[in-house]
């Protein structure tokens, strides 16, 4: 059953601004243009494209604080906008620029004030509370005002906060940003394990592709408002035409070398890189360099799900009004 | 129902204690109070030896005056401040959109709010620099229990007329986006009209009769009255229901107003 259900839809903005002393001008901002998905429930689908590309406002619009300009969406049986209120209470939010929690208070209080907006049975809010408190190591952090807590502290309190009334689904809109190394590990971590867990469908944005390639089967990409591709890790990797690196270190610097099969995309001294479909076997290629040129090493690259993403979101389909 | 109500009673418990913690500004403002209050005193005892029945007042009222005054300066939050000014701040930041998604009214959120601050307000900023006023001068006190009563309920009523008008201009900002002048224009009406600067007793004829029928009377001169007796038996009543009417009008054009608010955001996008 999904969950999440969105058919052609359609947001424009209209931005005013001045053009000389007293005329102004308006355009419209398609942010997002007949866009259609839907999500199953126990899904964990990675949101992603550049910046601007229109994630946040579809966001909004699945959690009802924007009115898509055409087209409809469903979330969990409701309609955002015109249901707010019901659906707040099957879905969770972090916006990761912004919290959730009140700044002055206790992050302990923050979560008793979640436990009465939700109306959270006693008994739930307990154990709910203990399980967050355990697995995101909130325990030393509760008696501290949020606006004592670093980056990396909030964004667990926030994520906590967007789970304690059980909600079906959640929207995580960028909660990795700043976050270091282990913080991020730590995570991801707690959101497979919620996913699996609870089975709480997950759309997840985010501008760190490891995000994408450890959390998420499912990934869409949007581009410029549209969406662009929607399917498996693999084949997104496919569609971007992905291509291995060969990193050769001859005996003598050279001119680029010029072999039919692979492209050379850069030379520094003596190392040359060369790209090839990463279908292909590396053996001839080394075999063609080593004909004309005495090597000295060589390493390959496996293609990289960043390089993917890039070429995707430069060739994808240019907007046009 | 009843987890609504112990919602607010939440929000105006944590509100409090939230202004409690910045006690250095607390001790500074019952200083500057205090000292306004001997200042204004002063001012009133002069103006009074000149004309010993101004208003309807007898010098001792008059001083009494002036230290209800300064203690309803934060109470009330005559100029400004208090929740309205965290609703103006999370509308320019884009936050409003959070307070928005939640399944609560935001009025009623921010009313329980700016409540629970007066309620810090009243026993702080209020009841020392009044306390000190009492140490030096003379001055009139409630004459029994039920025009304690009758004050405390003024009160109140005091606290929720000036959200109303606070929240209003607080709420400009979803149109634009700074209340910053809408805010001093504010002030500078509530600083006149609530008969902080000059009781409006005082004020000559009509005028003084225009400015006790507005909003603004209802901070100060309204719940002065009923401390000092000028208010009795049924004359109570119709000062406490003046400020019942402004309450409920004011607080209808917040609901009005942050229904609009609410689809401007969700259909231009804030
Ligand atoms: N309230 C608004 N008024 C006008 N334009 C807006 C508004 N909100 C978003 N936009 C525009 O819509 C487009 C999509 O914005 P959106 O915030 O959805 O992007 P995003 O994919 O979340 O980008 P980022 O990765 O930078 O967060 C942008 O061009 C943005 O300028
Ligand atoms: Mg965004």
């Amino acid at each position: 059953m999904s969950v999440i259900e969105v058919r052609d839809v359609d947001r424009s903005f209209v931005v005013r601004h001045r053009s000389g002393r007293l005329r102004r001008t308006s355009t419209i901002v398609r942010a997002v243009r007949d866009l259609s998905f839907s999500v199953e429930a126990g899904e964990m689908v990675g949101y992603i494209g550049p910046n601007g590309a229109g994630k946040s406002t579809t966001i909004k619009m699945l959690t009802g604080i924007l009115v898509p300009t055409a087209g409809s969406l469903r979330v969990a049986g409701h309609t955002p906008y015109a249901e707010r209120a019901a659906l707040a209470q099957r879905i969770g939010v972090v916006f990761g620029q912004r919290t959730t929690l009140w700044w002055d208070l206790p992050l302990r209080d923050s979560y008793d004030l979640l436990r009465r907006i939700y109306r959270i049975p006693a008994d739930r809010y307990r154990e709910n509370l203990a399980t967050f408190t355990d697995l995101l190591d909130l325990g030393p952090l509760l008696e501290t005002p949020v606006r004592q807590l670093s980056l990396g502290q909030r964004m667990r309190g926030d994520i906590a906060a967007a789970l304690l009334h059980d909600p079906d689904v959640v929207y995580l809109d960028e909660p990795t940003i700043g976050l270091d190394v282990v913080s991020k590990s730590n995570l991801r971590d707690f959101l497979r394990e919620t996913n699996r867990e609870r089975g709480v469908t997950v759309l997840l944005t985010t501008h760190d592709l490891v995000d994408i390639e450890r959390l998420c089967s499912r990934v869409m990409v949007i581009d410029a408002g549209r969406l662009v591709f929607d399917g498996s890790l693999e084949g997104l990797h496919g569609l971007g035409e992905a291509r291995r690196t060969l990193v050769v270190d001859l005996m003598e610097p050279a001119p680029p070398l010029d072999v039919p099969t692979a492209q050379t995309l850069r030379v520094d001294g003596p190392r040359q890189w060369l790209a090839f479909p990463a279908e292909a076997s590396a053996a001839p290629l080394l075999a063609a360099i080593a004909a004309t040129h005495e090597v000295a090493d060589l390493a390959i690259l496996e293609p990289n799900i960043e390089d993917v993403i890039k070429r995707i979101y430069s060739t994808g389909p240019a907007p046009s009004d | 129902m009843r987890s609504t109500v112990s919602l607010w009673f939440a929000v105006a418990h944590r509100s409090f204690r939230r202004y409690s913690t910045y006690r250095a500004a607390t001790f500074a403002g019952i200083f500057t109070n205090s000292v306004f209050g001997l200042i204004i005193s002063f001012t009133y005892i002069a103006v009074w030896k000149q004309n010993p029945t101004a208003g309807g007042y007898d010098v001792a009222d008059a001083v009494t005056y002036a230290w209800l005054g300064q203690a309803m300066i934060m109470t009330v939050a005559v100029w400004s401040g208090g929740a309205t000014d965290d609703l103006a701040a999370r509308i320019k930041t884009g936050d409003v959109a959070i307070d928005l998604y939640r399944p609560v009214s935001l009025l009623g959120w921010y009313l329980a709010s700016d409540l629970g601050r007066a309620g810090y307000h009243l026993l702080t900023r209020g009841l020392a620099p009044m306390i000190f006023g009492a140490l030096v001068f003379d001055l009139h006190y409630p004459a029994n229990a039920l025009v304690w009563v009758h004050f405390a309920v003024s009160v109140v009523l005091a606290v929720t007329v000036s959200f109303g008008v606070r929240m209003l201009v607080s709420a400009s900002a979803f149109w634009l986006l700074d209340d910053t002048g809408v805010k001093h224009l504010a002030a500078v009406f509530a600083m006149f009209f609530s008969g902080l600067a000059v009781p409006l007793v005082l004020f000559p004829g009509w005028t003084s009769d225009v400015a006790q029928a507005l909003p603004w009377a209802s901070y100060l001169q309204v719940p002065a009255d009923i401390w000092l007796g000028k208010d009795q038996g049924a004359d109570v009543l119709a000062a406490v229901g003046f400020q019942v009417l402004w309450t409920v009008v004011l607080l209808l054009a917040c609901h009005l107003v942050l229904a609009r608010a609410n689809r401007k955001v969700v259909v231009q996008g804030g």
